[in-house]
């Protein structure tokens, strides 16, 4: 796919992937096998009739893709983007040994580009109302899905966001440059034109709790997504300067802090950058303090083999510039004499044995202290659920991580009438799995509201 | 879209907010705070309630105009609207039956401590106000926190009201009083805090502060308002404001609250807090 070149899209905000071209498209899509027992649909959690979608794609019936595209996924133009799909629909692709797998992924966002530029979109039928009424608490990948779904079969469904802006990660977290927030707002606008209706600066618990939107809705569903940042706990963590990914993130995506002063939340001005973690999180934030203009880097404790962000993400990151220090642990943070962090002590790391989770263990390597010069730190090593919901609802299970236990298949939690999905109930995990525990628990709750 | 009601400058500098927010203002309690935004793409601006009423659906904030944020709030006019009213946030101070509780507030403080004595005065204790500021023009809202207190003391840096001084004058104003404390609860700017709490400790008295460090979300996502209390980090919006003044790490708070002075102009200050520091 088409990018623009890594000299010039290291110093701006501009979305790195340029996107197919309707010929390219075409092309691609007609490599596809059509397989009868198509193996990638089984690769995608929310279950998209993948042969079928590209099919209208090599035949130029865009229409017809998009609207089979949207059958299953909300989101496509998100999906596209940001899914992890060499690990999902498109690793199990029968052509990977033959030819190489079809870019499924692409395909999908080239679908809803296409759409997106025909102007307004083609509405879905929208059941008979019901007069059933449900909330759905966040307005991520999750709860906008449940919101989909539900409204589609004539629900009345209300979104308690409690930013003051919907979308959720896709927001406040991945940045510009991979996903652009109108193609998100296009999406929230869509929902909102079928006629979900969203509450934006609402925080369940405080200003109103389950309990209480149980009095007035038959069901609840709870995708409050990933909340309070982990640090590793060594001196010098809350020296200024060092932030959690969900700050710095926060500050230059949900605030636009990269735009500052046109915008009025600031960011400071740094010019080596220090991100520790290996994940997309962490190269978001190296990527986007490197479009700053700082020097930036990852630091991690494995090696590149480990690194648990997309591969592409990866390969973007080195090709704009992102300095990588692999089997590297930092120790402590040294600070000036006003308070801001100015180094990092680090140990150097070896792969021991594979611990639990079947990657090799790193062991520090005695005598190996060293120390980097820096004016800013990334701790992006992830965040429990956000623990608002849990701490006000009695009755509602919490597993040991502060995580909402809901049911796999349903999304039904241990208190009646209340489901759960997404982040807050899986840890950490992608806008799909995200999408796909949204589509199973609106399942659950259109079963359960049909019986009433 | 919340609607402004009222907007008055109460003393130089100081405003105050009446804004509608009927959800915000059913569920308030004492020592709760709201997140603010003055217009669209605007900081978040977390401020500490001063008042509500449930019944009418609003919402009273009294606010120091310290910089961009804060200056745009001062210049909206009542009948105007604002994008963002969030809240209540953070947990509500305790209010118990404790005896004879200090109240010492200083700069928005002054307002924010209000509900908190009401509400202590309704469950039975005896309270005991302490105001601070720079000169006496700078208190606003004495009447109504002589109506919930015993006794209303004041302390002013030139002396033009009660006390000349600082904070650290309350041992004599608790001396000359003639009362035991049982507890102390400072609301205010982090000096004022800070050495309320120095003061409190010499004296042995149980102290709540409401901390008040930078934040964003408010909603525990974002990690920015963490403090040290009692060696562990506590993140302020969720497992705060309140925190035992005693076990506060205030080094640290005081030099995270300054991340941002260089990127904002801080204009026209009036309180000069930071002098509770360099004074003893
Ligand atoms: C920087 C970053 C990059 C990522 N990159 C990728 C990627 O490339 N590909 C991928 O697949 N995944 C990626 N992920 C992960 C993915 O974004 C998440 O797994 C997904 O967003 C989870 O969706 P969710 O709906 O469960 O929660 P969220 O997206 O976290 O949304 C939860 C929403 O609930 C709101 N909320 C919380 N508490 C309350 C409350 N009490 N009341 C009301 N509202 C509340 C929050 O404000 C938020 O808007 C990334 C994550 C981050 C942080
Ligand atoms: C729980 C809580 C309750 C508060 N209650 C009140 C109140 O009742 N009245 C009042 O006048 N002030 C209160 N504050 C402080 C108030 O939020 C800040 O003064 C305000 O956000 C500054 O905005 P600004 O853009 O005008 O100033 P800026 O120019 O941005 O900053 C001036 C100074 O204010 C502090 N500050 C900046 N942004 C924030 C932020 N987001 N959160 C906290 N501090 C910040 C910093 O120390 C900074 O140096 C409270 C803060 C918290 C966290
Ligand atoms: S939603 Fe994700 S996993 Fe499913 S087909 Fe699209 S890219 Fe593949
Ligand atoms: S497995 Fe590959 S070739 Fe077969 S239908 Fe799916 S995308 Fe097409
Ligand atoms: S303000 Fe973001 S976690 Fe407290």
């Amino acid at each position: 796919m088409p990018k623009q070149a890594p000299e010039v899209r290291r110093r701006n905000f501009d979305e790195v992937a340029l996107g197919y071209l309707a010929e390219t498209a075409v092309q691609e899509a007609k490599r596809c096998l059509g397989c009868k027992k198509p193996k990638c649909v089984l690769g995608c959690p929310v279950e998209i009739d993948i042969p079928g979608f590209i099919q209208s794609i090599a035949q130029r019936d865009f229409v017809a893709g998009v609207r089979i595209l949207k059958e299953k996924n909300c989101l496509p133009a998100v999906c596209g983007r940001v899914c992890p799909q060499e690990e999902q629909c498109e690793e199990i692709c029968v052509l990977v040994k033959k030819g190489g797998q079809i870019a499924i992924g692409r395909l999908e966002r080239f679908l809803a580009d296409w759409e997106a530029g025909q102007g307004e979109p083609e509405m879905p039928q929208i059941s008979a109302p019901t007069g059933r009424k449900v909330a759905v608490i966040g307005g991520g990948p999750a709860g906008l899905t449940v919101a989909g779904d539900l409204i589609k079969l004539g629900h009345h469904v209300t979104i308690f966001e409690a930013l003051h802006k919907m979308g959720g990660v896709l927001v406040y977290g991945i940045p510009e440059f991979r996903l652009p927030k109108a193609i998100v707002q296009r999406e929230i606008d869509y929902l909102k034109k079928m006629g979900v209706e969203l509450v934006t600066d609402f925080v369940v618990g405080k200003t109103r709790t389950v309990d209480s939107l149980l009095e007035e809705y038959h069901a609840i569903f709870v995708g409050s997504g990933a909340g309070l940042p982990w640090f590793m706990n060594i001196p010098g963590e809350n020296l200024n300067g060092v932030y959690s990914a969900n700050e710095y993130l926060t500050r230059m995506n949900l605030m636009k802090g990269f735009q500052f002063p046109q915008f009025p939340t600031p960011i400071k001005d740094h010019s080596r950058v220090a991100v520790i973690g290996g994940g997309n999180v962490a190269m978001d934030c190296a990527r986007t303090a490197l479009r700053l203009g700082a020097e930036a880097r990852i630091i991690y404790r494995r090696s590149r083999q480990e690194l648990p962000a997309r591969l592409e993400e990866i390969e973007n990151a080195e090709e704009e510039g992102v300095i990588f220090d692999f089997l590297t642990l930092p120790i402590r943070y040294m600070g000036d004499e006003n308070g801001w962090v100015r180094k990092i002590e680090c140990l150097r790391m070896k792969l021991g044995e594979p611990d639990a989770s079947g990657r090799r263990r790193p062991v520090p390597i005695e005598g190996s202290e060293f120390i980097l010069p820096m004016d800013a730190v990334i701790c992006a090593i992830g965040n429990s659920p956000n623990p608002l919901i849990a701490a006000t609802t009695p009755g509602l299970e919490v597993g040991k991580r502060g995580n909402i236990v809901a049911d796999e298949e349903t999304g039904r939690t241990s208190k009646e009438r209340v489901w759960a999905g997404g982040d807050v109930v899986t840890g950490a995990a992608t806008v799909i799995q995200a999408m796909g525990a949204g589509r199973k628990a609106a399942r659950s709750i259109h079963e359960y509201l049909s019986g009433l | 879209m919340f609607k402004i009601i009222e907007s008055q400058m109460v003393v130089p500098n100081m405003h105050l907010l009446v804004v509608e927010a009927p959800a915000v203002a059913r569920q308030m309690n004492p020592g709760q705070f709201v997140i603010l935004r003055s217009e669209e793409d605007g900081e978040r601006i977390p401020l500490s309630v001063s008042d509500w009423d449930a019944k009418a659906g609003t919402v009273t904030v009294v606010f120091l105009n310290v910089g961009h944020s804060t200056s745009t709030l001062a210049s909206l006019e009542s009948g105007m609207n604002i994008p963002s009213v969030v809240g209540p946030l953070g947990n509500p101070t305790e209010i118990d039956k404790f005896g004879t509780v200090l109240c010492l507030g200083g700069c928005y403080g002054i307002g924010s401590l209000y509900p908190i004595a009401r509400a202590l005065k309704e469950k039975g204790n005896k309270i005991v106000t302490v105001i601070e500021a720079r000169s006496s023009f700078l208190f606003y809202w004495e009447d109504r926190l002589r109506e919930v207190s015993d006794q209303l003391f004041h302390i002013t840096r030139d002396g033009t009201k009660g006390s000349r001084g600082h904070v650290s004058r309350l041992p004599e104003i608790i001396k000359a009083w003639g009362q035991s404390v049982d507890r102390m609860i400072i609301n205010g700017c982090t000096f004022l805090l800070k050495r309320g709490s120095d003061v409190s400790r010499s004296m042995g008295i149980k102290t709540v502060v409401s901390l008040n460090p930078i934040m964003i979300d408010g909603t525990g996502m974002c990690g920015v308002c963490r403090v040290t209390v009692a060696e562990a980090t506590k993140f302020a919006c969720v497992d705060g404001p309140d925190f035992d003044g005693h076990e506060v790490d205030w080094a640290e708070l005081l030099q995270r609250r300054k991340q941002y002075v260089a990127e904002e102009s801080v204009s026209f200050r009036t309180s000069r807090c930071e002098e509770h520091a360099r004074r003893p």
